[in-house]
């Protein structure tokens, strides 16, 4: 069992946006959807990114991936700064040092579950170490399905091959886009519990993105956006405290 | 229901576009070929009408200058009587033959069977109608000539310049008085024509005083037929005469018929194109319904039939059948003028004529491109009319059940089993298996077809470690994505095997043939030098003592061809020199000796001999050509040889007997061998004729292998048309395997598969797609050429059936490019992908 001590935590920043905007179009009918965000993720731990919709949540996780480019402003994943990166040096960075979990289309089909737990580190050329991942598949309970094809497998299980990929190359940062938007919620607590798991077991930093207060109860943390904008934030959240957070915010939307 | 069918055409532009490409090219070949055959006939009956337009009655004679029994033609007397005949305006003797012109060089300027001779026969205005002098005038002495346009211009000769022509006899220099232009068809078509004075072409061809042919001119009104009946009784025995009019029908039907041949081959290429085509729109429109799967399952839900929704893809494929087809119209007017132009600059010269557009091409072209669109799109509408209307409640569309497959796949075995059961048999059958083997490959074709699904597994998975290995996680995905979708990429591959299979079946036969005829020759011939008439005919009995003067030879023996009344029978009979027989060709003895041929003895083959039990010693009665009876004795038993008759006997022997001794060609031997120096020996000592060609084995071997790359150039050419579709057909299919996995393109993007590799992943599918079907269409062409080969065999000394995996491996080299080709729009389009919007669910 890995431990970080807090002081650690504390300082150390796994990804970080200073004074980030992105704007679509120009004049008229110019969207801002992120207006000068400055938000820190913290090593080991795990934050959730919510709002209504339209607040500019996905595009915020997109541009700190590394999947979406930004307007102004700054991202840095550990020491490297993303606003520089060409295309090629963006996919080598998310290769090695960011996993995904999408909210489907996570697999590929042709692939076995082992094949694509493995297909990043497949894609970099690199061998996969062994004994973490026998840790990581113990971990998401997915020893007996390994030669399984995704469609031979429940939506929860998928899931779970696809945490299991983004944790088995060790990524610096984990970005997940509504990753039990799709599931059932007793698969969805199964997933979110791996999540957590590898923070707290595994000294992973998790960032998800999910308009689920149950989901964001798993969190250390939670950001609230709200027109392109940080709101609020909570730390150690509980379902009926992001629920009513929330609420605050539909009514305030409402009035305003 | 039609503009539903309309609009989903118009929305689907894009996806339609590869299979309106292949429609239209289909249609255009087809178009595009029954025009420009139009086009020609019209022209060439126009011509040959023109020809004949001052003809009322030609007559022909059929006599010979061999035969001292009976004039050799038509005479001086009877062209007079004719003269004096009711109504006749003119009459005009023709006589032709042999006539090679040196060029500035020496060299024979155009091919030998080409050259021709004639005669210039003015009329009372001093013009002869079948000419128009451009320059000069025509020729009325002895040492004058006129030459046509064209070789003149190639010999860069002016009137007035000395110019060398060969006819059959020793090269004469004539002086050129004129040039002149002409709607003779040999001319036209490439070929040269000398004009001498009447006299001396007689000389030259016939007998002075004769002629082979007689054109009678005329009165405006005078009944053809009538001045035909009056001409006919004063022609010698060996004459005949028809009216001009009954010669240009019968020109204009062998017209008709030989370009007839030409439409139905270049139809039957085009055919293939289509039939390639097929496949390509049967993807598209399965790739349509599928996608439309809920669209389609609403409207079975609201209440349309399923013969409703079959008809709306039907329709769907009306429309694109349609638009295709008129464009594809289009197109090949374009493509007959363009043919016109090619053949032209080729040096084939057709008659001038305005593009003839009948209705039948237009009909044709139409038809066929709305029926074979309709016929591809026949399965989908089908398979689309099955969709239950819960499909459109379902997320996921059901996938093709396994059953259709198993049913799919015994079908296909049994039929491809009976196929190649045909094939062996034919192949077993010897000679007359072709049909058979015919029938045979269209069966294995089709079950192969049936069966490339199947297939693909096991033929693509063999490639996968070998492009994992090479190509690591791009190759082994880029394997994984081209058996997905089974069918799919079955169809695909498909188009590309038929072509190939038609291309490599080609190769191997035409190399084989080439080799075996390549054996033949070094097999048979010792001599470094056969000599023979550029033009084919006979040579002049002069030649062989010429050439035995010439420094260097060793060797010099004929090959006389000549008959023999042996033992009841007429027998073919090679004339030779003793003693040199042996040394310019390869004859083996059996038994007894070639040296008794000197003393007037024969030589038969062993099968000949075994046959009817001769061996040297027996004595057979014999009769000459003249007819004088002798009892021969055969001398020697020789193995069966390809380049000589079966019987053998010494030019002195035979010589006696016949008037003009019938000498295909000499073969000669040099000491030192072929070179330049020993040809040009041979060259001199010949008087530098220009008709005569000089062969080393190397030529002899090239005129055959020339004849088979021609051919297999040309048929190429003519495939490429069906291999273009299949390029089109690959393009299509990855450009739908594209636009279906964005989602997955996207997740990969964002994991970390940087854009080259994407684009490689992409390439790589269709580098698989496309060998896979070069791997059986290759695979399948053999087979089939063995099998032909099995049949051919017989006819074919030294037949041995010559792989070239030379070329089969420039095939499926050349099948990866076009994989490389193919993939690129569809690699650069999934490399440019949104990896956002594609990654976004619904």
């Amino acid at each position: 069992m890995t431990t970080i001590p807090t002081a650690h935590r504390a300082t150390a920043v796994a990804a970080r946006a200073t004074e980030l905007s992105k704007v679509y179009g120009a004049g008229e009918t110019q969207v801002v959807a992120l207006d000068r965000v400055t938000v820190d993720f913290r090593q080991g731990e795990f934050t959730a990114i919510m709002g209504p919709s339209g607040s500019g949540k996905s595009t915020l996780m997109h541009c700190v991936a590394g999947l979406d480019s930004f307007s102004s402003g700054s991202v840095r994943i550990g020491e490297t700064e993303l606003g520089s990166l060409k295309d090629k040096q963006l996919t080598q960075l998310r290769r090695d040092k960011i996993g995904f979990i999408f909210q489907a289309f996570n697999l590929l089909p042709t692939l076995t579950a082992a094949e694509n737990i493995t297909l990043p580190m497949d894609i970099a050329g690199r061998k996969p170490n062994k004994q973490w991942l026998d840790q990581v598949i113990d971990m998401v309970g997915l020893s007996g399905r390994l030669s399984h094809r995704p469609t031979q497998l429940s939506g929860g299980q998928q899931q779970r091959v696809a945490v299991a990929r983004a944790l088995a190359s060790q990524p610096e940062i984990i970005f997940g886009d509504e990753p039990t938007g799709n599931l059932d919620s007793r698969s969805g607590a199964e997933v979110l519990g791996f999540l957590r798991n590898s923070v707290r077991e595994l000294g992973q930093t998790v960032v998800m993105v999910t308009h689920d207060p149950v989901a964001a109860s798993y969190a250390d943390r939670v950001i609230f956006l709200a027109d392109g904008r940080v709101v609020d934030e909570m730390l150690h959240p509980s379902a009926d405290g992001v629920l009513d957070r929330m609420k605050e915010f539909d009514a305030k939307g409402r009035t305003s | 229901m039609f503009k539903t069918a309309l609009r989903n055409v118009l929305a689907h532009k894009a996806r339609l576009l590869m299979t309106v490409l292949a429609v239209m090219l289909g249609v255009a070949f087809v178009s595009g070929t029954l025009v420009f055959t139009d086009t020609l006939k019209s022209a060439f009956k126009n011509q040959s009408a023109k020809s004949y337009d001052n003809v009322a009655v030609a007559a022909e004679s059929f006599g010979s200058r061999d035969d001292d029994k009976q004039d050799p033609g038509i005479g001086k007397q009877t062209v007079r009587k004719i003269e004096a005949l009711d109504g006749v305006t003119s009459v005009n003797g023709r006589v032709d033959g042999f006539a090679g012109v040196a060029d500035k060089k020496g060299k024979l300027i155009g091919q030998g069977w080409a050259n021709k001779g004639g005669n210039f026969s003015p009329g009372k205005d001093g013009k002869d109608p079948a000419y128009t002098f451009t320059n000069g005038t025509g020729p009325v002495l002895d040492a004058q000539i006129a030459l046509d346009e064209d070789t003149a211009d190639k010999g860069g000769y002016k009137v007035g310049d000395r110019i060398r022509v060969a006819t059959n006899g020793p090269v004469k220099t004539y002086t050129l008085s004129g040039v002149f232009t002409t709607e003779d068809g040999g001319v036209n078509a490439g070929g040269s024509l000398v004009l001498f004075d009447t006299k001396v072409a007689q000389q030259l061809y016939l007998k002075p005083g004769f002629f082979q042919k007689v054109n009678v001119s005329a009165k405006p009104g005078t009944d053809a037929q009538k001045l035909l009946d009056q001409v006919l009784p004063l022609l010698p025995e060996h004459a005949t005469a028809r009216t001009g009019q009954a010669l240009a029908a019968q020109e204009a039907d062998d017209i008709e018929k030989g370009l007839s041949a030409l439409s139905q081959t270049l139809l039957a290429f085009a055919a293939i194109a289509l039939f390639v085509g097929i496949f390509l729109i049967s993807n598209t429109f399965t790739m349509l319904v599928a996608q439309r799967t809920k669209e389609l399952a609403l409207m079975r839900a609201v209440g349309a039939s399923r013969a409703q929704v079959r008809r709306s893809v039907l329709t769907e494929a009306l429309v694109v059948g349609t638009v295709a087809s008129a464009v594809g119209f289009g197109l090949g007017l374009g493509l007959a003028v363009g043919l016109r132009s090619a053949m032209d600059s080729f040096g084939v010269k057709l008659p001038a004529g305005s593009l003839i557009v009948s209705s039948t091409p237009v009909i044709a072209a139409l038809a066929v491109g709305v029926l074979v669109t309709l016929i591809a799109a026949l399965l989908p509408a089908w398979r689309a009319a099955k969709i239950p209307p819960v499909a459109a409640m379902n997320s996921v569309h059901a996938a093709a059940t396994t059953k259709s497959l198993v049913v799919r796949n015994t079908i296909g075995a049994i039929i491809a089993l009976g196929g190649f059961g045909a094939i062996l048999a034919g192949a077993g059958a010897g000679r007359d298996g072709k049909t058979m083997i015919g029938f045979g490959a269209f069966l294995a074709l089709v079950g192969i077809i049936i069966l490339i699904p199947l297939l693909s597994r096991p033929v693509i998975g063999v490639m996968r470690p070998l492009l994992t290995r090479a190509f690591g996680v791009s190759g082994k995905l880029a394997s994984q994505n081209a058996v997905r979708n089974p069918r799919r990429t079955g169809a695909t591959a498909s188009a590309l095997a038929i072509g190939l299979t038609l291309v490599t079946a080609l190769s191997v036969l035409g190399i084989t043939v080439g080799k075996a005829v390549d054996k033949t020759t070094t097999d048979n011939i010792k001599a470094d030098y056969m000599v023979a008439m550029a033009s084919g005919d006979r040579l002049d009995k002069s030649v062989v003592p010429e050439l035995r003067k010439a420094p260097g030879v060793v060797a010099a023996s004929p090959k006389q061809a000549s008959y023999l009344k042996l033992d009841g029978d007429y027998r073919s009979v090679a004339g030779v020199t003793p003693g040199d027989v042996e040394k310019v060709l390869n004859v083996e003895t059996v038994s007894g000796s070639l040296a008794t041929l000197g003393q007037g003895q024969l030589a038969v083959d062993d099968e000949t001999a075994k046959k009817h039990g001769w061996k040297p010693g027996s004595r057979l009665p014999a009769e000459f050509d003249d007819k004088k009876k002798a009892s021969l004795t055969v001398g020697a038993v020789f193995k069966k040889q390809e380049f000589l008759a079966p019987v053998l006997a010494a030019t002195s022997l035979l010589d006696p007997h016949e008037s003009r001794p019938h000498i295909e060609s000499v073969f000669v031997k040099m000491s030192g061998g072929a070179t330049k120096a020993n040809e040009q020996a041979l060259v001199n000592a010949l008087g530098d004729n220009p008709a005569i060609s000089f062969m080393d084995q190397q030529d002899i071997r090239d005129t055959f292998g020339g004849m088979i790359n021609t051919l297999l150039n040309i048929m190429y050419g003519l495939l490429a048309m069906a291999l273009l579709i299949a390029v089109l057909g690959v393009i299509n299919t990855l450009a739908m395997s594209v636009f279906e996995r964005q989602q997955e393109i996207g997740m990969l993007r964002a994991i970390g598969l940087d854009r080259s590799r994407v684009k490689r992943m992409i390439r790589l599918e269709a580098v698989v797609i496309s060998v896979f079907g070069a791997v059986i269409g290759t695979g399948l062409g053999t087979f089939l050429a063995w099998a032909i080969g099995e049949t051919i065999k017989g006819s074919i000394p030294a037949y041995a059936l010559v792989v070239p995996w030379d070329r089969i491996a420039l095939f499926l080299a050349l099948a990866g490019l076009v994989g490389v080709l193919a993939a690129m729009w569809p690699a650069r389009s999934a490399a440019r992908l949104n990896m956002l919007t594609a990654i976004k669910t619904e």
